[in-house]
């Protein structure tokens, strides 16, 4: 009787697919064998239920699981006489690792009941536990984790050999009596107790906990005690940069308003941080200014042990000096963050790679930044780029992260953090060695930005290799293109592109831009008028910098004179006419600066990237939502002048300046689509990309989404529309480019 | 007195009488070369010394505006060219100078400008003996460009240089960093700053002299001047093959160079200086290197500032006040805000 071949391709190896494909064939009686090779997974199979299997492949897959295709073809070859897991077939058979996914229910119902794994911190299973954090090199086996010298006990053992067990082949397996162990330090002494108990009394007593977690330490107290969070505050030097929480489900809906969209997204396996409404429940230092919270769920059974004992919710920040990497080794936490930490949490189980937490959003979907849970999950590449050469692309400047292109597939890196802190360019070259290893990557050519201030365009050129200069914004362009799978030849695309700043090829800052392009080149057909920034790099710190050039600009000098009497304005005029350290950029991220500065709601100097803007969002969160502020076309150019003049008189008649930040938003939004969409009508552009930073703003990207209604409006919904998603857009560029010569020869 | 005119015409660059006057005149009288012909030959007791060394180098320079509080374009051709020779350890000996003269010039300023530089080699203990003029149309400069060239003496025994900087080695300047950079910024941006700067410009050779006494064992020298602190560091650092990290704590800023940066946004580790070194020395003479530099006007605000490290070769780093490293990188061009 003949069998059928069945291939199996996406996330399907390291998530208990071979055990659940050995059940399914046990529960139909088939015959045959099912095994890991490069492609993925390949199942022999025969029987009178063929048909009925196939179905279930797709429709019951682990949740960990991720299926792209099921392929079926002929199969004659011998079958046993059972089904069987066979040993993995072909060099780099295993070359898949998920990323780390949260505690699952059944481990998180097996450590709260009587039994080996009661109470126990390191307990997981196919479905849950650290992957990529403990992952040393590939094939994905214990061996190769930082579990290699905890040495399997006899019970652990034989789950791991037994298919029907849901721990078949864990590799970071333990219990009590074979794994990792938790204990409790202060002062420099392990003290003896329950490590748990332990912290729970400091974190009572409004103490600052360092919690040794999955992909770093966390710095953690109680949300709920002020004084717990001031002090936090006065020792991370961190006066007002909001902080993430992490909270049992249950306490959830007393602290913020969520969604069934949220919920999803929080118990996703990779329990990101969640953005939501607040209630407004906690002390305002937890974030001060911002209408939402951040939240995530436990998602280590030693998060669930000690949320269960606090039974409130936690501040969980991570666990570094200011604008460094987060602390991974226990030494080294004990060195950096004594001064912060009144005691620590700390295990045995290293932490190979540092992952932070990963920030989203659930409506509009949207990720802030791209770390643990979602690295290193891979990317299908659109249709035309199945040619794609190997590329390496370095990214941007503050939020560094890199990009691996493979025929077909693309795998952004997690967030490296700003790469002008000595670490995190530490981190950054080792992520390039790390991913080239891992995923046996050997670059062909490397793409960068076309910044040559950038840390990572600087180690591009310095690699050997060829090397392909992507200018900014055509990169924002076309990540978000790739993220949506835009075929090659898909035709060109108006791509509303809003963030802080990137070099432009007039060797102006652009940042408030639309462009009309396709992976291969653009046009720049508008945008906002340019500005000077004075001080450079510092108008991106002070908002009324830029308020007082905007102000200027258009007409309201004597305004500015009088919002900001005590600045040096004088000098900066000068400094902005003369062009001492003053460039011009079209920055939309410093118009929202300075729209923030005007209406007072920003202090002279950021404590924080983006407080400005986040807290002009937040503002405008609290208007009734009409009308808008109105820019002016000057040919190509978005004129901000009329805005301003609306804005004052508004001011001047006592208008709440929540509904000044709505119109604001309203009014940018409306001013670029309506840019954008006499593209799209005139024939010219396909469809509306939106990218860059700014569109990490859920009201402006609402905005933006209304106003373009009835317009194919592609934006970013698993990759960062920030700096942290440049290098997809360098890499597919540079494919685009790669297969473009290779076409004309 | 055979010159009459107030202002440089192309006749003075025409190779007759006019132009002999105007040397003369105006430069010869003043700088007494040792003789007419236009070839200096020199001798001094320091090249006899078995072991001795030749040292030799030059610079051009340009600055706008030409006159600045605390020197001018003369003193700075000078000293520039006195400190290139003494971060070497040579002892400056002797200067050509070389004059490119807009049509149009001041007669009255250049000799302003070379009496500054005679009084500036006076003190340094050098001589200029040698040199050149020529003018160019009206336009084509900016009114006088000065290159000098400058020959020195390694006495036997001096042997310094980035090569010779280990990991340990502690970082020193000789005073307040980017008061030149400052001042020139102010001059020339005609700044509505209140802020009384004067250029740091000064020959540092009795200081390195001085040094080379106290701290017998210094490593490496270098004069900080245009690209600042930051780029001669980056380039020692790359050359010795070590990482040096400096604390931000212990930098020596005037405040109101650091209130000029903080209102301009500019890094005072990448203004320019004309009279500031950085040296590397062996962490038990540093405090012999810092006292002898005291004793000195140019060394008052010497101090250590840093050391270099077994870390990534070639990386400069900068330890702030809340314990982060940032990196100090290469100048690239004209800084460019990276904030996206
Ligand atoms: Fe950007
Ligand atoms: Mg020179
Ligand atoms: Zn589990
Ligand atoms: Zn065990």
């Amino acid at each position: 009787m003949g069998g059928i071949s069945i291939r199996v391709r996406g996330q399907v190896q390291g998530v208990g697919f071979r055990p659940f494909i050995w059940q399914l064939a046990q529960e139909m009686g088939l015959r045959g064998r099912v095994l890991n090779d490069p492609e993925g997974v390949l199942i022999e199979v025969a029987g009178a239920r063929t048909e009925a299997f196939v179905a279930a492949i797709s429709a019951r897959a682990p949740k960990l699981a991720r299926v792209d295709a099921v392929e079926v073809s002929p199969f004659s070859g011998a079958l046993p006489d059972g089904f069987e897991i066979a040993p993995s077939r072909g060099r780099g058979a295993e070359t898949r690792v998920t990323p780390d996914a949260a505690t699952c229910p059944d481990c998180a119902a097996e450590i709260r009941q009587p039994g080996r794994r009661h109470a126990y911190p390191f307990t997981n299973c196919t479905q849950c536990g650290p992957r990529f954090s403990i992952l040393h090199a590939l094939p994905y086996d214990r061996a190769q984790t930082t579990m290699a010298p905890f040495l399997m006990c006899p019970d652990c053992r034989a789950e791991y050999d037994t298919p029907a067990d849901r721990r078949f082949h864990a590799q970071p397996i333990a219990c009590p009596a074979c794994g990792p162990r938790l204990w409790y330090e202060a002062a420099g002494q392990a003290q003896p107790g329950d490590p748990i108990a332990l912290a729970a009394s400091c974190l009572r007593a409004g103490g600052t906990l360092a919690v040794k977690g999955l992909g770093g330490f966390h710095l953690a107290c109680d949300a709920s005690n002020p004084a717990a969070l001031a002090l936090l505050r006065a020792r991370k030097r961190r006066p007002a940069k909001p902080f993430a929480l992490m909270a049992r489900e249950g306490d959830l809906p007393a602290l913020a308003l969520l969604t069934e969209a949220d919920l999803a997204l929080l118990r996703d396996p990779a329990a990101p941080v969640v953005l939501v409404p607040s209630r407004g429940a906690l002390p305002e230092a937890v974030a001060p200014g911002m209408s939402s919270l951040g939240v995530m769920l436990p998602y280590t059974p030693l998060h669930h042990l000690l949320l269960d004992a606090i039974a409130g919710p936690l501040v969980m920040t991570s666990g570094n000096l200011s604008g460094e990497p987060q602390v991974i080794g226990n030494a080294e936490a004990r060195a950096k963050l004594a001064t912060f930490a009144d005691g620590f949490v700390m295990h045995d189980r290293d932490i190979a790679r540092r992952l932070d937490d990963s920030v989203e959003r659930a409506s509009p979907p949207m990720v802030l930044r791209r770390a643990r849970g979602r690295v290193p999950g891979t990317l299908p590449l659109p249709p035309g780029f199945a040619d794609a050469p190997q590329v390496l692309a370095l990214g941007g400047q503050m939020k560094g992260a890199i990009c691996l292109l493979k025929p077909g597939q693309a795998l952004l890196g997690h967030h490296l953090g700003d790469l002008g802190d000595a670490l995190c360019a530490d981190e950054f070259t080792r992520a390039i060695a790390d991913y080239t290893a891992l995923f046996d990557h050997r670059p062909a050519l490397v793409a960068v930005d076309a910044h040559p201030g950038y840390r990572a365009t600087q180690a591009g050129h310095a690699m050997g290799l060829p090397v392909t200069e992507v200018w900014h914004h055509h990169a924002h362009l076309a990540a978000c293109l790739a993220e949506n799978g835009w075929p090659l030849k898909g035709g060109r695309v108006a791509g509303i592109l809003l963030d802080g700043s990137g070099l432009g090829p007039d060797g102006t800052l652009w940042g408030g831009e639309l462009l009309l392009g396709d992976y291969h080149g653009f046009d720049r057909r508008g945008g906002l008028t340019p500005a000077p920034l004075p001080g450079g790099d510092r108008a991106a710190r002070e908002p009324w910098r830029n308020a007082l050039m905007r102000l200027d600009q258009a007409g309201h000098a004597d305004w500015a004179d009088d919002l900001f009497p005590e600045a040096p304005r004088d000098v900066l005029r000068q400094a902005a006419a003369r062009g001492i350290n003053a460039p011009l950029s079209s920055s939309a991220g410093r118009l929202f600066d300075a729209v923030a500065a005007v209406l007072g709601i920003c202090p002279t100097a950021q404590s924080h990237e983006g407080e400005a803007a986040m807290r002009l969002e937040a503002l405008a969160g609290l208007s009734p939502n009409s009308g808008a502020l109105g820019f002016a076309q000057t040919g190509p150019q978005i004129d901000p002048a009329p805005m301003w003049a609306e804005m004052r008189r508004q001011m001047s008649q006592g208008d709440p300046a929540a509904q000044i930040a709505w119109q604001f938003h309203a009014g940018l939004a409306a001013a670029f689509a309506g840019q954008a969409r006499a593209l799209v009508e005139s024939g010219e552009a396909k469809a509306v990309v939106l990218s860059g930073g700014c569109f990490q703003n859920a009201l402006l990207l609402g905005l933006t989404l209304r106003a373009l209604q009835g317009v194919t409006v592609l934006i970013h919904r698993t990759t960062p529309a920030n700096d942290g998603g440049l290098a997809l857009g360098q890499a597919v560029i540079a494919a685009a480019r790669h297969i473009a010569h290779a076409e004309r020869d | 007195m055979a010159l009459r005119d107030t202002h440089v015409t192309m006749a003075h660059g025409g190779g007759g009488r006019a132009m002999r006057d105007l040397i003369e005149e105006v430069f010869t009288s003043v700088f007494q070369p040792p003789g007419s012909e236009d070839q200096a030959r020199l001798m001094d007791e320091a090249l006899q010394q078995p072991g001795a060394r030749l040292a030799f180098t030059t610079d051009s320079f340009v600055v706008t505006p030409l006159e600045f509080p605390g020197g001018d374009i003369g003193k700075l051709a000078v000293c520039g060219t006195v400190n290139d020779l003494a971060v070497g350890g040579a002892r400056p000996l002797w200067l050509s100078a070389a004059f490119i003269i807009e049509e149009g010039c001041e007669i009255a300023l250049l000799r302003r400008i070379v009496a500054s530089m005679a009084a500036e080699a006076a003190l340094a203990g050098v001589r200029i003996v040698t040199g050149d003029t020529k003018v160019v149309d009206r336009g084509k400069g900016d009114g006088v460009f000065i290159t000098t060239a400058g020959v020195g003496v390694i006495p036997p025994g001096v042997e310094i240089g980035a090569q010779c900087i280990r990991p340990g080695n502690v970082v020193l300047v000789n005073g307040v960093l980017g008061d030149h950079g400052a001042t020139i910024l102010a001059a020339r941006g005609d700044l509505a700053l209140s802020v009384d700067l004067l250029s740091d410009c000064a020959g540092l050779g009795h200081l390195m002299q001085a040094v080379l006494a106290a701290a017998p064992g210094l490593r490496a020298a270098r004069d900080c001047t245009r690209g600042g602190l930051a780029s001669a560091l980056n380039e020692m650092a790359a050359e010795a093959g070590v990482a040096v990290e400096l604390e931000e704590t212990l930098l020596p800023l005037r405040p109101e160079v650091a209130g000029v940066c903080e209102l301009l946004g500019l890094d005072p580790l990448y203004l320019a200086n004309e009279g500031r070194l950085v040296l590397f020395c062996p962490a038990d003479q540093a405090e012999a290197a810092v006292t002898a530099m005291r004793a000195l006007p140019e060394g008052q605000g010497a101090c250590i500032i840093g050391r270099a490290h077994p870390g990534t070769p070639g990386r400069v780093t900068l330890r702030t006040a809340f314990g982060g490293a940032r990196l100090v990188d290469m100048l690239v061009g004209e800084q460019l805000p990276r904030i996206c």
